[in-house]
């Protein structure tokens, strides 16, 4: 057998493997969520806000918005590491999605807990 | 001194003849790119859409513009088309449908029935 010594940041499995399980959340809310949108009886704010106004659905819905940031921060980074070249261009719009992703987080928590 | 070899590059994307696969591929990451770059768009809509019953209306009024809907209608496919390639990805991750005729098969398959969805959600939702 042989063992190989592995050296470098470590974060690729932990990407690889968090890039699927926040896909695997998120196509399981949009199913969820089709669902719900489909047994709505009329497109009103009464009935579009009610079927968020439950514990599980903002509970879900969160889950769903936080996976998206993760998976969105980890695919992004990875086409600017493809594509962008000169590591200051590269670190400065790191740098930017990041600070969106974040503020997109907050935005979204108010947007479900302002119900 | 050394001296660096000019090697020759043969990058002519017009020319590149992408297999089905590769062409699902390179959607993927488009159709994600596209998606982030309109999440402030889809934010402020979902945000009017729960806000209030006048933010409602004005949730509604936005979504009418046929610019907006044309806009929507891309981001639907684009969304589609990341879930089901996202699906064939995983799967292709545990080893389902590795061999060549098995992978080309689920590639057109991911192809259609984005665009299928598409089709009859933005036609159910218009």
């Amino acid at each position: 057998m042989v063992k190989r010594i592995v050296v470098g940041a470590h974060y690729g499995l932990r990407d690889w493997l968090g890039q699927r399980v926040t896909a695997i959340v998120m196509a399981l809310y949009s199913v969820y969520f089709g669902i719900c949108a489909l047994l709505l009886p009329e497109m009103s704010y009464e009935a579009w806000s009610g079927m968020f106004a439950g514990g599980f659905m903002r509970f879900f819905s969160f889950l769903f918005f936080m996976s998206l940031f993760y998976h969105a921060w980890v695919g992004v980074r990875d086409i600017f590491m493809d594509y962008i070249k000169p590591d200051s261009v590269r670190l400065a719009l790191h740098v930017i999605v990041m600070f969106l992703l974040i503020g997109y987080a907050g935005w979204a928590a108010q947007i479900l807990w302002r119900l | 001194m050394t001296v660096r070899k000019k090697r020759p590059k043969h990058l002519a994307l017009h020319e590149i003849r992408l297999p089905l696969a590769g062409f699902v591929s390179i959607l993927h990451r488009v159709s994600g790119a596209g998606l982030f770059l309109m999440l402030p768009l889809l934010l402020s809509l979902f945000g009017d859409s729960l806000g209030s019953a006048e933010t409602f209306a004005d949730y509604k009024d936005t979504v009418s513009n046929p610019l907006v809907k044309l806009i929507l209608f891309g981001l639907l496919w684009a969304f589609l088309h990341h879930f089901c390639a996202g699906i064939r990805f995983l799967l292709l991750d545990v080893h389902k449908g590795l061999d060549l005729a098995s992978s080309r098969q689920s590639a057109r398959l991911v192809l259609i029935v984005s665009l299928v969805l598409t089709v009859l959600i933005g036609v159910k939702l218009w």
